[in-house]
């Protein structure tokens, strides 16, 4: 243990460079690290709540650390080395959960950290099932679909619309970008194999179901690019690289809006998934406090409708989907005309089953 | 590096007879009176204590950031001390339980559990247990989520049942009374917030031989209140614990001699426990989840108590622990020892065509007027110090099917628009990357090495009639042998180590053992098997040095 210890303090000297806090003498902390993704999603956290938070609080001034990917397994370092360095960290609900569990995460109350909606109903009613544990203060609603070459359609052929399309090589053939992880490729790969949406679960707990599901992604193996960061799917879209893959939705907006690229989407079975907040356990208390008043700010359902100007992801709070404007609101995931046939994940499925499945669907990809 | 010390004469044995024949009994003196040898002894001692304070930040540096970093990397690889510091009464109750007669643990392995349990759940160390059995037998991640919460489920039984005979069995201040000292209670109730940190708790005198089980819980609560939730005991229910282990102490033990505090209420629950409803601990629990009642379940708890384990190194080499002893996994879920042969053999083709191509550039280098070779060494380092993401990233852009090779070779016509070249994202993407990045290893080693070798040699050689190729094979080749050997080793050891390169154009066929210790000590959050993954690749390469000691000599590497 002695050992561990020492190392750990001495990652967490590096991890502590550039983000010491100094402790206001009282009350809160004039500065916040906040954890985020990078990319356009965090400029959009920038925009639509950082800078105008930090204009009313000159005093006040925030950096920013690209981590979100690996928040877990640093937090979780973090504590061990006694020094929790984040002041606010953005991850998925999935991460969320297990940082909530292992006291990584703080649990609050909703209604005493979030602002009401305008109209007086309570955060907790107003973000409502998507508080998926007691640590998480969710944000957006994204979800992972499909985007595909418009100008690779073969003639005479609709544009595909269906999941199944996906491994359909004769109708739709060229190359396809899945996930070099087995979560959402083997569900789509059930789905697509006859088993029903309410089945999929039971189907993949079982030696056999896992087996269909790689057979049916078998069909296709040979056609498929895996990519493992989310800039690989519209980066291979853009060179024409492949005729359709999976990425997150945000990301293919970009590709469609800003850098007009011949992409199209398909919004079949996508899977939605959540990304938000969580406050590390044990921040001292002027950080917590200035966390705690940035928090009541930047969830509000203003601010949240302010985010979707600049990425197409649906905000958390029902109140703020009203002001979402309207030129945005037919790119979002939660849009009644995309979410026709969404597949929304089961966490705790992949919190038992991740090392096993990974274990067998890597070796499958080497085979 | 030894041999430096040892330079000079050294005596012959004949002279060190002589010595030793004319070594005289009495002892010299320095000019202080002290024996010359200890006073020179004490001399050269300072001397190396200044040296050794002026070696001192540099050698701590390294100590803290080299060798501790490993040693906690080997030492994780095989420590497993989380399941009897979460379950340390379960795994104690367990180690009398035969795993291999089939039979369920008897009911004390339960009650430990209950205790155990409530605590780490109160400090939510059992989900981390829970991730932690997971990775030997999937469920048990849910299965302890679960039980944490369910935990209520058997206290609340006896909780409702005290609560019915008096309110003030679910009350925070009597029970403070009944188990607390007396003059902490005064301390306790006198301490206001700025006094600081909570007076500890103390149990009240010969309260542990009166309710020995009950004492235990309510110490584990009052202590782990204060300390981690910093509420005082007086005012905070007593977890439900507490209630279960008075029901269980009232059972056994006799309170009629006790006069202390709430006495009455104790009495009375005494005369009235004999009637409760209650609930074995295994019942309990099979109740939360049916799987406390599966044999597995409690043989993997039982397998994975020991405080070290070789777990982590069974799965790295795919295999597992059973009741039977190691055995192989599943062929559909063995990839380490794949994964280990490939970064090996690709690593090989990467270092050999890293000396095809860079032998001749080398020579080149070394055998061109300097102005022209000082120019065409910009040509080795430019590359050399861009970063490695853009190289890669180019190389991404050269070589896709969409790619500026493919197009080339489409508009010569050599290729068809329809079948065009793959040779990216799989095991030739990563070779080609990594040999060009790794290139300047290669070169410079090799260049140093063969500037030194005078050209004069081969003509030499020559003019005594050897061909071109006898003179380079025989007289030159093997004067640079320690460049290729630097090389080679060079190459090789970064090569084992990579892995931005293979993920980002290796695709399923060329990405690395490093790919998967990265996967699991950042997304799977498996740190142990991590470790040892890591620890294997250490033992590899020092025993890939160790027989290219023996082989080549690692004294014939220059490096420059």
């Amino acid at each position: 243990m002695k050992f561990s210890k020492t190392m750990m303090a001495t990652t967490a000297l590096t991890v502590a460079t550039g983000t010491i806090a100094f402790a206001a003498a009282h009350g809160m902390s004039d500065s916040m690290t906040l954890v985020s993704w990078g990319g356009a999603y965090q400029d959009s956290q920038q925009k639509a709540y950082v800078e105008p938070y930090l204009e009313m609080h000159p005093e006040v001034s925030s950096t920013w650390d690209e981590s979100s990917a690996e928040a877990v397994a640093k937090l979780r370092a973090m504590n061990e080395a006694g020094n929790v360095t984040w002041d606010l960290v953005d991850v998925v609900a999935a991460d969320a959960i297990r940082l909530c569990d292992e006291g990584l995460a703080m649990e609050y109350d909703p209604d005493e950290l979030l602002a009401a909606a305008p109209d007086g109903t309570s955060a907790s009613d107003d973000f409502g099932d998507l508080i998926v544990s007691d640590c998480y203060i969710p944000q957006i609603v994204y979800s992972t679909t499909f985007g595909y070459r418009t100008d690779m359609v073969p003639e005479g052929v609709e544009a595909p619309s269906q999941i199944c399309d996906v491994f359909d090589l004769e109708k739709y053939p060229g190359k396809r970008a899945l996930e070099k992880r087995p979560i959402n490729n083997m569900e789509w790969a059930l789905l697509c194999d006859g088993v029903a949406k309410a089945d999929v679960y039971d189907v993949l707990e079982t030696d056999e179901g896992q087996d269909q599901a790689l057979a049916k992604l078998g069909t296709i193996k040979d056609e498929v690019i895996w990519w493992s960061a989310g800039a690989d799917t519209p980066q291979l879209l853009a060179d024409g690289e492949i005729f359709m893959g999976s990425t997150y939705n945000g990301r293919l907006f970009s590709v469609i809006v800003d850098q007009k690229q011949p992409v199209g989407m398909m919004w079949d079975a996508q899977v939605f998934d959540l990304d938000g907040w969580i406050i590390p356990a044990g921040l001292p208390e002027d950080r917590l406090a200035r966390v705690k008043d940035f928090l009541m700010f930047a969830t509000d359902t203003q601010r949240l409708a302010d985010q979707a100007k600049y990425i197409s992801y649906g905000p958390a709070r029902a109140s703020s989907a009203p002001l979402v404007p309207e030129d945005m609101k037919m790119h979002m995931p939660t849009d009644p005309a995309n979410a026709a046939n969404t597949f929304l994940y089961n966490y705790e499925f992949w919190a038992d089953y991740r090392d096993d499945i990974d274990a067998k669907f890597q070796s499958w990809l080497a085979q | 590096m030894s041999e430096t010390t040892q330079d000079g004469p050294v005596p012959n044995s004949a002279s060190s007879a002589n010595k030793s024949a004319d070594a005289r009994p009495e002892l010299m003196l320095a000019a202080d009176g002290t024996p010359l040898k200890k006073s020179l002894s004490r001399a050269l001692r300072r001397q190396k204590l200044r040296a050794l304070g002026l070696v001192a930040p540099l050698l701590l540096f390294v100590v803290i950031t080299f060798v501790a970093p490993i040693a906690d990397m080997l030492f994780r690889s095989v420590e497993n001390q989380i399941v009897s510091d979460t379950l340390p009464r379960t795994t104690e109750a367990l180690a009398d339980w035969d795993a291999t007669t089939g039979n369920l643990p008897p009911e004390a392995v339960y009650e430990a559990l209950f205790y155990d349990m409530s605590l780490a759940a109160e400090a939510k160390l059992h989900t981390r247990l829970g991730s932690r059995l997971n990775y030997e037998q999937t469920g048990l991640s849910s299965l302890f989520r679960q039980s944490g919460r369910g935990l209520d489920d058997i206290s609340d039984v006896y909780l409702d049942q005290f609560e019915d005979l008096n309110k003030d069995w679910d009350k925070a201040q009597p029970w403070a009374e009944l188990m607390g000292d007396p003059e902490w209670l005064t301390e306790q109730a006198a301490w206001t917030k700025a006094d600081g940190k909570l007076p500890r708790f103390v149990l009240s005198d010969g309260m542990d031989d009166l309710l020995p089980r009950t004492s235990v819980a309510y110490q584990n609560f009052a202590r782990f209140t204060q300390v981690e939730d910093e509420k005082s005991p007086i005012k905070t229910k007593p977890w439900g614990t507490v209630q279960t282990a008075l029901y269980q102490d009232l059972m056994a033990q006799d309170v009629s001699g006790y006069s202390g505090p709430h006495a009455d209420m104790l009495k009375t629950a005494d005369a009235a426990v004999a009637d409760f409803d209650s609930v074995t601990f295994q019942e309990g629990f099979s109740e939360i989840d049916e799987d406390w009642a599966d044999h597995e379940v409690w043989q993997t708890i039982k397998t994975y108590s020991p405080n070290y384990t070789n777990g982590y190194f069974l799965n790295a080499v795919d295999m597992q622990k059973t009741p039977e002893g190691p055995a192989m996994r599943d062929d559909n879920e063995r990839i380490y020892g794949l994964l280990f042969k490939r970064t090996l053999f690709m690593s090989m083709v990467i270092t050999l065509s890293c000396i095809a191509l860079g032998y001749p550039v080398a020579w080149i280098l070394a055998n061109l007027p300097s102005r022209t070779a000082n120019l065409l060494m910009i040509l080795v380092l430019l590359p050399f110090w861009t970063s490695l993401l853009v190289r890669t990233s180019a190389w991404k852009v050269m070589l896709q099917q969409q790619g500026v090779i493919n197009d080339t070779l489409v508009w010569l016509g050599l290729v068809s628009d329809g079948d065009r070249l793959v040779m990216i994202n799989n095991q030739f993407g990563t070779i080609v990357a990594m040999t060009h990045i790794l290139l300047p290893f290669m070169i410079l080693p090799l260049y140093s090495v063969m500037q030194t070798i005078p050209p004069t040699y081969l003509r030499a050689a020559k003019s005594m009639g050897a061909t071109n190729w006898t003179a380079f094979w025989r007289v030159y080749f093997p004067q640079s042998v320690p460049g290729i050997g630097a090389g080679s080793i060079l190459v090789f050891i970064l090569s084992i180590g990579y892995y931005i390169t293979p993920e980002i154009v290796g695709g399923t066929t060329g990405t690395f053992i490093s790919n998967r210790i990265a996967y699991h000590i950042s997304s799977s959050l498996n740190w142990g098997l991590a470790a040892a993954l890591g620890t294997i690749l250490l033992a590899a390469v020092l025993l890939l040095y160790w027989a290219y000691d023996k082989i080549v000599g690692i004294d014939n590497v220059k490096l420059g």
